[in-house]
């Protein structure tokens, strides 16, 4: 994903960042690859290998995203966004979490999701796609990678049948559309030329998704994960 | 007492809210009969002596306390042996220095108490000639369902620690020991009614001989309840911890040891690790542990084209992102299409590859099956591919074409390829 440069960002854009993974070679890795401020604005403020640790990193530093690996010792990704839950809605520099893993496994994906992250990301993505990732989320909105989006897809899809009162379990087409374009690997921007609106209008579609898939009720979601006998 | 068992109730119907280290257990380190006592004293934090002196007492009651320790017995289940719950039950206090020296004087004491109490009960009882009769062969058979019941604990702490040769026929013994103690009361009871009518006579063995059944198996059947679904367990555990040591061990390793030796060969090294890395995903991430028969073929959509993405992706060395929606089984046009996609692949990979992973996507959506492979590469021109290539007119859109489906082409010099296929589904 060569056209992301302005991504990059300068100095100008400043985030602070906590990495929670239980891999210390792996949170070496993501700071010597993005944390290098000058040059991607990303400050690492603090790291943490587990649930308790993590909850108190994160409680301490108040960073602006926290990169967050689902399987963890203690309870994993969801447990740490289980007990940062009010940081995550205050009102004054709430904090964002995007989830950074190696699986891709449906369950995990929709897991934290569904926890209150604002993005899933897997551990084969780049310095650069990630830093953009980061201050993505940190601006309040949704990163999708193509295999959540197919997941999410996959999700919807299979609840289509019955007929759902509540409006939020549904996606609209334009929804449904845009997580297409995803999963086939687009940007958000090429998104937004393709189908002639802004990115911005790309960007609040794909935070609607979001918002229902959270919200979507727990019945269907179960029924179709046991359906494909993913849990 | 009432406070007590109230107590461990609610503990115990809380358990499922917080993590179970709580949880009430009988105890097998240190008991007298069936570890009741030891194990509520553990659950509770009070000194062992106490519980029992509340058994004892409420024993003095009409025997409610015998009542009480027999329903404990039944349906608490043992600890499990020594290695980690009756552990973590006993660390509340510090009971675990007095565990090592305490239990030989306790044991006395308690005894010693307990046959005080029988005594007492004894001679509590009203000696009139007619319940007289019946105190014995109770007794008897009391005494043998506990023998048996305490085997059957045993039985099951055998199972957690092997037991020797020697341990197992004192086990025997005393299981044919409860059983002739049982049988005895049963043969005294019969006999003290024997003088009643040849009906009753029958009536009463018949029961007796189903209680004497029911008594004799009751315990073991109730263990085997409470110690399938543990046993089961540990057995699905352990097994699967050899398939992933037999797994890892000629996969993993076996795939490290060719990176080590192909250090040099960047390319090499990067087929490899993906190769593996895929194999293991789909191993680790996939309910039947699928990606051990590679050999036949696909029979649904999903399948189908994650097997030729991976083939592709181990043939140019190039990483492919495949995103399936929805699946179906494969018919003879989803075969077709799945024959174009993968040239498309095979393009994307050989000309796009050095921008970046390839995309390719499918979906089933209703009748209509859409796949798109989308690289990031240079792009071309179709119009200027020259006439005698055949690669995408042919056995892409020509492929399509002649099954029924279409194929689109975009391509931006520049700014990568994008194929798209769209197929019905042969109707059934």
């Amino acid at each position: 994903m060569t056209e992301n440069t302005e991504a990059t960002g300068g100095p100008e854009r400043r985030v602070r960042v906590v990495l929670v993974d239980d891999h210390r070679m792996f949170r070496t890795g993501v700071q010597a690859e993005i944390g290098r401020t000058e040059e991607t604005g990303v400050e690492v403020v603090g790291e943490a290998a587990d649930v308790d640790q993590a909850v108190t990193v994160i409680t301490a530093t108040r960073p602006e995203v926290v990169l967050l690996d689902v399987h963890l010792p203690g309870g994993g990704g969801v447990e740490v966004l289980r007990r940062c839950a009010p940081l995550m809605s205050a009102a004054e520099d709430p904090v964002r979490f995007l989830a950074l893993s190696v699986s891709d496994a449906a369950e995990d994906v929709i897991g934290v999701i569904r926890g209150g992250a604002r993005g899933y990301v897997t551990k084969t993505i780049t310095g650069t796609d990630l830093v953009d990732s980061v201050f993505r989320v940190q601006e309040g909105d949704a990163v999708f990678s193509p295999r959540l989006a197919g997941f999410v897809l996959d999700a919807f899809a299979s609840t289509d049948a019955p007929p759902v009162d509540e409006d939020l379990d549904r996606l609209t087409q334009r929804e449904r559309e845009v997580l297409r374009l995803i999963a086939r690997g687009y940007a958000y921007k090429e998104i937004a030329k393709q189908l002639f609106i802004s990115v911005k209008t790309v960007e609040s579609h794909v935070s609607a998704v979001l918002r229902k898939l959270q919200l979507s009720n727990r019945h269907e979601l179960t029924r179709w994960a046991t359906a494909r006998r993913l849990v | 007492m009432p406070a007590a068992t109230a107590r461990a109730a609610s503990s115990l119907t809380a358990d499922p809210e917080e993590p179970p280290q709580r949880k009430l257990y009988r105890s097998a380190d240190g008991r007298m009969l069936g570890g009741v006592a030891r194990g509520l004293a553990g659950h509770l934090g009070l000194p062992v002596a106490w519980v029992r002196f509340v058994f004892l007492g409420l024993f003095f009651t009409d025997g409610l306390g015998a009542l009480l320790y027999a329903v404990f017995w039944i349906v608490v289940p043992l600890g499990v042996g020594g290695v980690e719950a009756p552990r973590s039950v006993f660390e509340t206090a510090a009971d675990g220095r007095r565990k090592l020296r305490k239990p030989d004087r306790g044991q006395v004491f308690a005894l010693v108490a307990l046959t005080f109490g029988a005594v007492a009960f004894v001679a509590n009882v009203d000696m009139g000639s007619e319940a007289d009769r019946y105190i014995w062969p109770t007794l008897l058979i009391g005494a043998g369902s506990v023998l048996v019941w305490r085997q059957a604990d045993n039985a099951r702490r055998a199972r957690w620690m092997e037991v020797g040769r020697n341990r197992k026929l004192l086990h025997l013994a005393r299981g044919f020991a409860g059983v002739a103690l049982v049988g005895l009361g049963l043969a005294v009871f019969l006999v003290v009614r024997g003088s009643a009518a040849q009906l009753g006579n029958v009536l009463t063995a018949a029961i007796a001989v189903l209680t004497g059944i029911f008594l004799l198996a009751g315990p073991y059947l109730v263990r085997m309840t409470q110690d399938l679904s543990e046993e089961r367990l540990m057995r699905i555990r352990a097994q699967e911890r050899a398939e992933v040591a037999a797994h890892v061990h000629d996969s993993v390793l076996h795939t490290l040891t060719l990176i080590q030796r192909n250090a040099d060969d960047g390319g090499e090294v990067r087929r490899l690790a993906r190769a593996q890395e895929r194999e293991l995903r789909n191993w680790l991430y996939n309910p039947e542990g699928t990606g051990k028969d590679e050999d036949d073929e696909p029979e649904t959509l999903a399948e189908a084209v994650k097997r030729a993405a991976a083939e592709v992706e181990d043939k140019h060395g190039v990483p492919l992102e495949v995103v399936v929606v929805g699946d179906c089984p494969l018919d003879e046009k989803l075969s077709a299409q799945m024959q174009a996609a993968r040239e498309a692949m095979v393009n994307a990979a050989k000309y796009g590859g050095e921008g970046g992973a390839v995309q390719v996507f499918a979906e089933v959506e209703g009748r209509t099956v859409f796949v798109s492979v989308r690289d990031r590469g240079p792009g071309f021109d179709l119009d200027e591919v020259p006439g005698d290539r055949m690669g995408v007119r042919e056995s892409i859109i020509g492929r399509m074409q002649r099954n029924g489906g279409s194929a689109r082409l975009r391509s931006v010099p520049g700014g990568g390829t994008e194929v798209e296929l769209e197929m019905e589904r042969a109707s059934e």
